[in-house]
């Protein structure tokens, strides 16, 4: 309390403290003087805690304690006011007098919103607000907090003299009023904020670190180019192109005077065709004539035997001959395929083509078709391959570049070797007729009457179908079903066969067009006839198992060959229902080949490994030559083929090898020349020779 | 005379040679293919004013084969461009004009 009465501004209230401090210390004191030391020991230092004149006091004095107890009253307040109360007629002392004091006052106003004073007041702070928007904010701060001080002192005047003040508290509240009217019509759309307690917080967050990545990629590759453009240059070189156009027509007037082609088109080819293909023909030509002078070198020994050897022993030995193996051709991607089929080029005569394929029903893959030639016995000149084994092909007699080939899924398809991809150029599908069952044997016929190309083809779902090549399809007509009649086959169980025979080889008549021998699973061998599709010429009891392969004699139309998995080989004349001769090779026949050189030598292999060579005219009973030749010894060979004009055979087994075997001397040999009489050659006495065989086994059929 | 055969010979050589005639491209077969028809159509469509042809065939390149191509049409000129490979066409056209296409980014 003593602080307090120290500070205090107005004199009264120091004056009353003074005396209630010193009242019970300095009685007899003069005021006067008191006030003048008191100024003076606040001038001197504040660090003076105790003034010179203050009591010492005991322990006992200081810790008396002295209540005082604070009251709303005022100490100025006259206690005795007396009024004249005219209706008792005498002075009254009134009892209640008003404690208020006031310390401070001011007159305020308040304004309406709606009125015409406070609309034009808004009006002017809202064209401020706009003019000055930044330092507004600032200015209106400023001015605020003038007015909260003008308004916090009286309050705390009023708190500190601890009485009641109406007027400032309520023009305070005016001026508070006010202003909330006034403020919210400044900017309409900002938030009007409590002025009083508001408080604004803000918190940052955390932010994700930023990092930067780069790379750099090669600039794509630049060459500079640079010419000279003029008129004389831009003439010279159409002259020029104009000269080698003319040049091309002469040359294309000269091939095919029919085709005409506009000189844009023929620039664009010609420019085309030199740019890119040019290069690569010509080096492949050279690198192929390269590969073949590098296998004649390596081969040389072989090709030598193939040309000059001729195995001497064959004078001393009686009749019986010997086979040379020559080359050997095997590709690794035709590797654990069998050779399904064989046939030489009619026109390239050291051209073959081999079908790659699978003989086991449980192990069917891939099929391949690959054509070698004995000049490069290293590697196939065509390779073709396909998703379906191959299981027969047949090269055109006029157009070697054919190739007709049968595969295993029932498909027959045509290669031509002209073109470079590997797709066939013709192929058969499940829409245009293809078999059910694989196919045995391919064909080529004789073109129809249109010119089209045809060839038949034999299967085992019992059809034979013709095929023929309009334009760009394959047109299939079925020529025959092969029926097995019931009522023909004297076994029981005759009626429960199956209504189809199933088809495995097939060979046509040199001579008579429309015949043709069919060879089948069920051992039989029907003659049929183009012209009669239900029913056969002759059927002949061949064969125990299915008939592997059928053949005409090349020179007696009236001879054919029969081979079959029951190990015999049989010869037949078509017009009699049994056979002719018969041999036993004690396993199972894969293929047989009549010679093309003489009527009565033929060929044929066996499952065991081994080639057998027959000539008729020189022994009747046996071989005259019968050697293993496969080229491991479980390898079976399957099927075998005479050179049309040299004297060897190919032979191909069930591990994709093919093997090249010259036939020596006494395999070939003709008919002893007699001194003074010219050697008799051609067809007529190749016939002759057989049929004078032929006549010893008819008599005695016919005795018997 | 002479002149007049001259003349003569000049109308047969500008009405033979309406052909483009490719003197040096690096492009693949088909890209070369397109870019000489657009440059004939547009040597045609613009057969007087060859700064609307060259817009035209640089404006199609840039849609068809990705930015920055170049496109130089003339009767005489002389350049020496930086090109990205396999993506160059110089060719002439019409008997009278030079056309250079180019890509360079």
């Amino acid at each position: 309390m003593l602080p307090a009465s120290a500070k205090a501004p107005h004199k009264q209230s120091r004056k009353q403290s003074i005396s209630i401090g010193r009242g019970t210390r300095k009685r007899d004191e003069d005021s006067g003087t008191e006030v003048g030391e008191g100024t003076d020991e606040w001038a001197q230092s504040k660090a003076t805690v105790r003034p010179p004149d203050q009591l010492e006091l005991t322990d006992a004095e200081l810790k008396e304690e002295f209540t005082r107890i604070l009251t709303a009253n005022n100490p100025h307040a006259p206690q005795n006011i007396v009024r004249y109360s005219f209706k008792e007629g005498t002075y009254k002392l009134i009892g209640f007098v008003n404690q208020l004091a006031v310390h401070y006052t001011q007159v305020g106003n308040l304004i309406p919103k709606d009125s015409d004073e406070g609309r034009r007041q808004h009006y002017r702070d809202e064209l401020v607000a706009v003019s000055y928007q930044g330092s507004q904010e600032s200015a209106k701060v400023i001015s605020e907090t003038e007015n909260l001080e003008e308004d916090e002192e009286p309050k705390e005047l009023e708190t500190e003299s601890g009485s009641q003040t109406d007027v400032p508290a309520a023009g305070a509240a005016e001026k508070v009023t006010e202003e909330e009217l006034m403020t919210p019509k400044q900017p309409k759309e900002r938030k009007l904020t409590n002025q009083f307690n508001f408080s604004e917080r803000a918190s940052q967050t955390f932010n994700n670190p930023l990092r930067d990545r780069e790379c750099q990629m090669e600039p794509p590759p630049r060459t500079n180019f640079s010419a000279t453009a003029n008129q004389w240059e831009i003439y010279d070189a159409y002259v020029e192109e104009l000269e080698k156009q003319e040049k091309t027509k002469e040359k294309e007037k000269a091939k095919t005077p029919v085709a005409k082609k506009s000189g844009k088109m023929a620039m664009r080819k010609v420019t085309s065709m030199e740019s890119q293909t040019d290069d690569i023909i010509k080096v492949s030509q050279a690198a192929k004539i390269v590969e073949r002078m590098v296998n004649q070198n390596t081969y040389d020994d072989v090709a030598q035997d193939f040309k000059y050897y001729e195995d001497a022993a064959d004078e001393y030995r009686d009749q019986v001959g010997t086979l040379l193996p020559l080359w050997k051709f095997q590709n690794d991607k035709a590797k654990r395929l069998s050779v399904t089929a064989l046939c030489w080029n009619p026109k390239y005569r050291d051209l073959f083509a081999v079908g790659h394929g699978s003989y086991d029903f449980m192990k069917q893959s891939r099929g391949m078709l690959l054509l070698y030639s004995m000049k490069n016995p290293s590697f196939p000149e065509y390779m073709f391959s396909s998703d379906s084994g191959i299981m027969c092909l047949d090269i055109h007699v006029d157009h070697p570049y054919l190739v007709a080939v049968g595969h295993y899924d029932g498909n027959v398809a045509i290669y031509n070797l002209k073109k470079p991809h590997s797709q066939p150029s013709f192929r058969s599908s499940a829409k245009s007729g293809k078999h059910s069952d694989p196919v045995w044997q391919v064909k080529w016929q004789k073109d129809d009457m249109d010119q089209n190309l045809n060839f038949f083809s034999v299967s085992s779902d019992g059809r034979i179908v013709s095929w023929t090549l309009v334009k760009s399809e394959l047109v299939h007509v079925d020529v025959i079903k092969l029926k097995v009649e019931g009522s023909t086959t004297e076994v029981p169980e005759g009626l429960q066969l199956h209504t189809v025979g199933c088809g495995t080889a097939f060979d046509f008549h040199k001579e008579i067009d429309y015949m043709f021998l069919v060879g089948t699973e069920e051992g039989k061998i029907y003659k049929c006839s183009k012209s009669y599709s239900s029913q056969f010429l002759d059927t002949y009891d061949a064969h125990n198992m299915a008939v592997d392969a059928v053949s005409w004699n090349p020179y007696h139309t009236k001879v054919f060959m029969s081979c079959s998995s029951d190990w015999t080989v049989k010869i037949w004349d078509h017009t009699i229902k049994t056979p002719m001769f018969i041999y036993d090779l004690n396993s199972a026949v894969g293929d047989v080949a009549w010679a093309p050189y003489s009527s009565t030598v033929f060929a044929a292999v066996t499952t065991d490994g081994k080639a057998h060579v027959f000539d008729l005219a020189i022994n009747k009973y046996e071989a005259i030559c019968n050697q293993p030749v496969a080229a491991k010894k479980k390898n079976k060979i399957t099927h075998v083929q005479f050179n049309p004009i040299h004297p060897i055979i190919i032979v191909g087994d069930d591990r994709g090898h093919i093997i090249c075997l010259k036939l020596s001397p006494n395999l070939r040999k003709m008919p002893k020349e007699k001194k003074g009489q010219e050697v008799q050659k051609g067809p007529a006495v190749e016939i002759a020779k057989l049929d004078k065989l032929l006549n010893l086994v008819r008599e005695v059929k016919i005795k018997t | 005379m002479g002149e007049t055969e001259g003349k003569k010979d000049e109308a047969d050589y500008k009405r033979l040679q309406t052909f483009p005639l490719v003197r040096h491209s690096d492009m693949p077969e088909e890209m070369r293919v397109e870019t000489m028809e657009l440059c004939v159509t547009a040597c045609e469509k613009f057969s007087n004013n060859n700064e609307s042809a060259a817009k035209m065939i640089k404006e199609t390149m840039d849609k068809k084969f990705g930015s920055s191509w170049h496109v130089v049409i003339g009767e005489g000129f002389g350049f020496e461009i930086t090109h990205e490979v396999k993506n160059l066409l110089y060719l002439y056209f019409g008997g009278t004009l030079a056309v250079c296409v180019w890509k360079c980014s």
